[in-house]
């Protein structure tokens, strides 16, 4: 019994040089030419390299980037989120740690008292951004973060507020998830607090 | 005195060897550099750009950029100061052996290679009275009993006295740690084939398969491509009459440069010192897709750093020997005649001027090998194992042979000069041709696995026992 079939087999001949190729030589020269060209072209400025000048050139990035995590504020300025555990049972890794406490304010039941997430365990999947039913919890394109300790990488709710501002104040991460609803894509115009999806300058 | 003590020639060779040595050694770091751009150019990138002379220092913040020059300087401190492992299972004594042969012997291939116009001695034929004509085979040692006697009763001695002493004169610059060694480019290849020792004891004494491996491809090389470069200059031996790279020089700048002469052999030539010098396509002892780093996998700091000089140095080397035997070394057709070469040894800024000018070409030369040897770099794919030894003992080999073939035949019945230089341009291209033809009409092996291609059953359906069953 044969594991594959004869009729199903193609039988390849390698293809016979002609002299040309044999010797070599043109074929050297013709790649000679190409990799010059390639040269020549990089050098005057002719061929743009895509290379960024990091520091000082920020990347350009899509707005579904899966960065830092951020805590979405309402209208009024309050904290979205309704301690809900939905995020912190949809982590794969365990990194959102929420202590709910009874809502100061009449149209919630629940308000986080204390929202931590460790991002040096998060993996940045966004399936916490998928779970939250209130659009609380967002991403960021924000992605180099740095801490001195383990404990600075422990970002509470304050820290994640602090995100919010900087992120959609400053302009450079619209609201992102709508009733529902991923990305800006799917968003009239208009939705957001500031239109802008330009990445940080 | 000290001063009377030490000749001053040996002081002379000190300070040239001093200059020579810190000359080279930047001129690696830079080629390392250098290297880095040309990588990055041709595959449409920037290189490095950031690295100055700052060292991270905000008031030196304006020594910061100049194309990243301070890059090799920065990767020199690296490795002095990068943390030197010596894994537990290593052979010792030539674990620390390897990279001491592999950079001296490089940094002494390169004591008999003039940098520049370094003058030629008299010949004893040219003072004697019966030397025939300028174009006239210059061999310094008669070839038969009727010329010993001939030269014997003939030569003036105190004339060829006369010309060492002249020769001598300390005015004249020499470009060279060792001028004019008779053995000449004999001893560049010697002491480059003992470089391979370096590479083998590296892997050998690694005790690790990857460096083994790597060992085992260099030493498989070598017997490879050692041969045909031995033949493609040995046509030079026979047009110039003499290993003396001087002399090989002072040779092409009256008669014309011998690639013209011998482009065939210059092929073979710049092919087999790719090979000597590890450079892809012939990077087999260090690939690093395969072989992990190749022979010196397991060398770190400064030990990899010896193995990396010894190989840029060993290019330098072969790149000035290339330009030195084919390219005319520091000739240039209509400079040439303009700097009338001044051999009476008056120190006059002319003179030094005409020095500097053809340092200048013979360096452009050498980098016009280095340019071309990184751009093939990025042309063409390494090659396997045995596509290099087919290469080798059926390409270059007989081409090798053909090669001198059409030189000794030009040589002997040709008229020297446009007779000779067409004879072994046709003959060269001819037997090119020859070859080609030759190597297409060889019966090619039989391929030993075919491309299958299975349509309408998946693999997985074949289990491990079918499969066995199939292959035997």
């Amino acid at each position: 019994m044969t594991a594959i079939a004869e009729k199903n087999v193609t039988w390849v001949k390698p293809p016979r040089l002609n002299l040309a190729e044999q010797i070599y030589l043109p074929s050297v020269a013709q790649g000679m030419i190409t990799t010059l060209k390639h040269l020549v072209k990089t050098v005057t400025g002719l061929n743009a390299t895509s290379t960024q000048q990091y520091p000082e050139q920020q990347p350009v990035l899509p707005p579904h980037y899966r960065g830092v995590h951020r805590l979405n504020r309402d209208e009024q300025g309050r904290v979205k989120c309704v301690s809900c555990y939905m995020c912190s049972t949809a982590c794969p890794a365990h990194c959102i740690d929420i202590v709910a406490a009874p809502s100061p304010w009449p149209d919630r039941e629940k308000y986080p008292e204390t929202f931590v997430i460790d991002e040096l365990r998060c993996i940045y999947c966004g399936m916490c951004e998928q779970a939250c039913p209130v659009d609380a919890i967002e991403l960021t394109t924000i992605f180099s973060l740095t801490g001195m300790s383990r404990e600075d990488m422990m970002f509470d709710k304050e820290k994640l507020l602090s995100v919010f501002d900087q992120t959609v104040k400053l302009g450079t991460d619209p609201v992102r998830t709508r009733g529902g609803r991923l990305s800006v894509a799917a968003e009239p115009a208009d939705a957001g607090l500031t239109g802008s999806s330009s990445a940080q300058s | 005195m000290l001063f009377d003590l030490i000749p001053f020639s040996l002081l002379v060779t000190v300070f040239t060897i001093a200059v020579i040595f810190v000359g080279v050694l930047t001129a690696v770091a830079y080629l390392t550099l250098l290297e880095r751009k040309v990588s990055a150019w041709v595959q449409d990138r920037v290189g490095p750009n950031r690295t100055g002379f700052d060292f991270g220092q905000p008031w030196l913040k304006f020594l910061r950029g100049f194309f990243g020059l301070g890059q090799p300087l920065a990767d020199g401190v690296k490795f002095l100061l990068k943390e030197d492992v010596v894994p537990g299972y290593v052979d010792r004594v030539f674990y620390y052996l390897a990279p001491m042969i592999a950079v001296g012997t490089a940094l002494l291939a390169l004591a008999v290679v003039s940098v520049g116009d370094t003058p030629v001695p008299p010949v004893l034929q040219t003072l004697s009275a019966n030397s025939s004509s300028a174009d006239s085979p210059r061999r310094v040692f008669p070839a038969t009993k009727s010329e010993l006697a001939a030269m014997n009763s003939t030569t003036n001695l105190s004339d060829v006295r006369a010309g060492y002493a002249q020769y001598n004169n300390l005015s004249t610059i020499k470009f060279a740690i060792a001028p004019n060694v008779d053995i000449g480019f004999l001893f560049v290849f010697a002491i480059g084939g003992l470089a391979v020792y370096g590479i083998v004891l590296g892997g050998w004494s690694s005790n690790n398969k990857y460096s083994l491996l790597g060992s085992l491809r260099s030493s498989a090389q070598v017997i490879s491509y050692e041969i045909p470069m031995g033949l493609s200059v040995l046509g030079v031996l026979v047009m110039v009459g003499s290993l003396n790279l001087e002399r090989v020089v002072d040779w092409q700048a009256r008669h014309g440069w011998l690639i013209a002469y011998q482009p065939l052999a210059f092929v073979l030539f710049l092919t087999a010192i790719f090979a000597e010098c590890n450079r892809l396509p012939f990077d087999l002892p260090e690939c690093e897709q395969e072989l992990v780093g190749g022979y010196h996998t397991e060398y770190s700091s400064m030990k990899f750093a010896l193995f990396f000089l010894g190989e840029y140095t060993h290019m330098i080397t072969t790149s000035f020997l290339t330009a030195a035997l084919f390219m005319g070394g520091w000739h240039l057709p209509w400079l040439n005649d303009w700097l009338s070469p001044s051999m009476t040894g008056n120190f006059d800024l002319s003179y030094l001027f005409a020095l500097l000018i053809k340092l200048a070409v013979f360096v452009a030369k050498m980098f016009v090998v280095i340019a071309l040897f990184m751009l093939v770099r990025w042309t063409i794919l390494r090659f396997k194992f045995d596509q290099l030894m087919a290469l080798a003992w059926k390409g270059l080999m007989p081409l090798g042979l053909m090669s001198l073939l059409g030189v000794v035949i030009s040589r002997q019945f040709m008229p020297p000069g446009m007779g000779q230089w067409g004879f072994q341009c046709a003959f060269g291209l001819v037997s090119l041709v020859i070859v080609g033809v030759v190597s297409l009409l060889l019966p090619t092996e039989a391929p030993k696995t075919v491309l299958s291609i299975s349509r309408g059953r998946s693999h997985s359906a074949t289990s491990a026992p079918e499969l066995a069953s199939r292959a035997s």
